[in-house]
């Protein structure tokens, strides 16, 4: 191995420092909700103690910090499950090069790049004009899938472009019908893209704000709930809900990780038995 | 069955959730925001008709060129920012980094805080650039200041810094991808021609690299524009966007105002893309 270049430590540096920018505040706050009953949003400690997360499950003066939790929730699931069916018929579909497939391809990248105000400002006009009650699991969800697919889809894009046909060609030499091929071949092969697709599903859906803002009606969502504290909390009660939220998305990103990589690790395991014979 | 070994009718019942999804939720809000954008309304309700009047009133008044003007300065300055920290962290990921494992665990690293929530990641600034935050007490404490710096909270400062800290990794993972992508006896026959380290970084990573930066200014571009919620937490209400300018109009209940401006926003984004698009093709980079 080569000796290392100055240039590489000076990167080293950089990088270490971008990860303190990147991690720095998120921990900040993380150290500051275990500040003592009398401190403030901002240091020293005063005391360490566990009083504002106890606060948080007090009954609060505003809101409804554990019924917004639920349904933000509850949305994520329903956001992950739709977002991984239908970005996988979306990537089967644009495997065919059917007629108009550019056309949608350009309304993906449309919902891409279209700031998320106007799909809440969009929505919001609609239900109005149509007289439908604009709720999060209705109005919300449609929102929020328009975010959502697009990083569906475009993983499932990248998936089949390096799909490897021969894998389907030998399914069906062997018989195999379509729908068997699609099952016993074609998604078992891209099951760790899937679970990565259900990941972006949930948690951008879990995490999003402009998109439900307008959508998601008289009860909100996490997000909006935590958006509305800031406006009027000015305890370190923020801080541990802040603190909470991100250890549970963390632990949520784990999950998926470690499936991914045990999944991985299970396929080198049993994959092949080439040499194995003789 | 026979009908489905059509591929475009097959393709188009494939897409079928999809396409319905973009209409309904993208295709549909968006034509919705146009037609009311001519409409009219008084303090109570809103009213169909026909009118430019909002078109006219945002083009006549003084405060639309300004805000538009911020918005593109935001824009264009987080992009400076956002570009020179991703290429930097995306090539020693690439270049620098010899183990496969430790290139996955800190590419992880720089992906994560993007499935963590924004508002979070914004109120995490505040115990650190506040009046009495930790940069204001280290100043302090250093003596290069005897006062609390005012503008680190609630500024143009505090609102960029916020814009760098969301968005760099748009831009960290598609400039990643393409410089993985390079062929790396390409560079090996740079050296081999006595190119140095910074002539190879010039005239061939940074080449290879377009279509990712591309990618990633596209998405820093777009969000920074559609932006409404950073400038206004960040600059504590005192700066305006294009994006504050229409989330006013609707607490306000000026819905035919705030959809005129959405529809100029809208103009701006897309024609923004359209130019940008020129120089990659998105669909060869997946």
């Amino acid at each position: 191995m080569e000796k290392r270049s100055t240039g590489f430590w000076v990167l080293t540096v950089f990088f270490a420092l971008f990860m303190l920018f990147l991690y720095g505040p998120t921990i900040t706050i993380g150290i500051l909700s275990f500040q003592g009953e009398g401190g403030g949003l901002t240091f020293p400690m005063r005391g360490v103690s566990l009083y504002w997360f106890h606060d948080l499950f007090q009954e609060q003066a505003v809101g409804d910090i554990w019924g917004a939790f639920r349904r933000s929730f509850a949305l994520g699931l329903m956001v992950m499950v739709t977002t991984v069916v239908v970005s996988v018929m979306g990537g089967l579909a644009f495997r065919k090069r059917f007629a108009g497939s550019g056309m949608l391809f350009y309304l993906i990248i449309a919902s891409l790049v279209i700031p998320s105000i106007l799909i809440s400002l969009g929505v919001g006009l609609i239900f109005n004009q149509f007289g439908l009650k604009i709720h999060w699991a209705t109005s919300g969800f449609g929102a929020q899938l328009t975010w959502t697919l697009p990083f569906g889809l475009l993983i499932m894009f990248a998936v089949f472009n390096r799909f490897d046909k021969s894998y389907e060609e030998a399914a069906r030499d062997q018989g195999a019908t379509a729908w068997q091929t699609i099952a016993h071949v074609v998604l078992p092969i891209i099951a760790p893209s899937l679970i990565g697709v259900g990941l972006f599903g949930f948690t951008l859906s879990y995490d999003e704000f402009a998109r439900t803002l307008l959508t998601a009606g008289s009860y909100n969502t996490l997000p909006l709930e935590i958006y509305g504290m800031t406006t009027n909390v000015t305890t370190p009660v923020i801080y541990a809900l802040g603190t909470l939220t991100t250890i549970f998305s963390f632990g949520i990103i784990g999950v998926f990780i470690l499936t991914v990589w045990i999944m991985g690790k299970r396929r080198a395991r049993l994959g092949s038995d080439a040499g194995k014979g003789v | 069955m026979q009908i489905l070994k059509n591929r475009h009718l097959a393709g188009w019942l494939q897409a079928a959730p999809l396409t319905l999804i973009l209409l309904g939720f993208l295709v549909l809000p968006i034509a919705t925001i146009v037609i009311v954008s001519f409409w009219q309304a008084t303090e109570f309700s809103i009213i169909p008709a026909f009118s430019f009047e909002n078109y006219e009133f945002l083009f006549g008044s003084a405060v639309t060129g300004r805000v538009f003007l911020a918005t593109f300065r935001y824009a264009f300055i987080t992009w400076v920012f956002t570009l020179a920290i991703g290429f930097t962290v995306a090539y020693y990921l690439a270049f620098h980094i010899r183990s496969q494992s430790v290139q996955i665990a800190l590419f992880l690293l720089c992906t994560i805080p993007f499935w963590t929530s924004n508002i979070i990641r914004m109120i995490s600034w505040i115990p650190f650039l506040g009046r009495n935050g930790i940069a204001n007490q280290t100043l302090i404490s250093w003596g290069v200041v005897d006062q609390p710096v005012e503008w680190l909270l609630y500024s143009d400062f505090s609102v960029i810094l916020a814009f760098v800290h969301l968005y760099t990794l748009f831009m960290v993972v598609p400039i990643f991808n393409t410089m993985m992508r390079i062929d790396r006896s390409l560079i090996e026959a740079a050296y081999d021609n006595g190119a140095s380290g910074w002539q190879t970084l010039v005239h061939v990573i940074l080449p290879l690299c377009k279509p990712g930066i591309m990618i990633g200014t596209i998405f820093v571009v777009t969000l920074v524009m559609g932006d409404f919620i950073t400038v206004r937490f960040m600059s504590g209400s005192q700066r305006a966007n294009v994006g504050r300018l229409i989330s006013n109009d609707i607490s306000l209940l000026q819905y035919p105002s705030a959809a005129a401006t959405a529809v100029v926003l809208l103009c701006t984004v897309l024609i923004t893309i359209a130019i940008l698009l020129r120089f990659v093709d998105i669909r060869k980079e997946l």
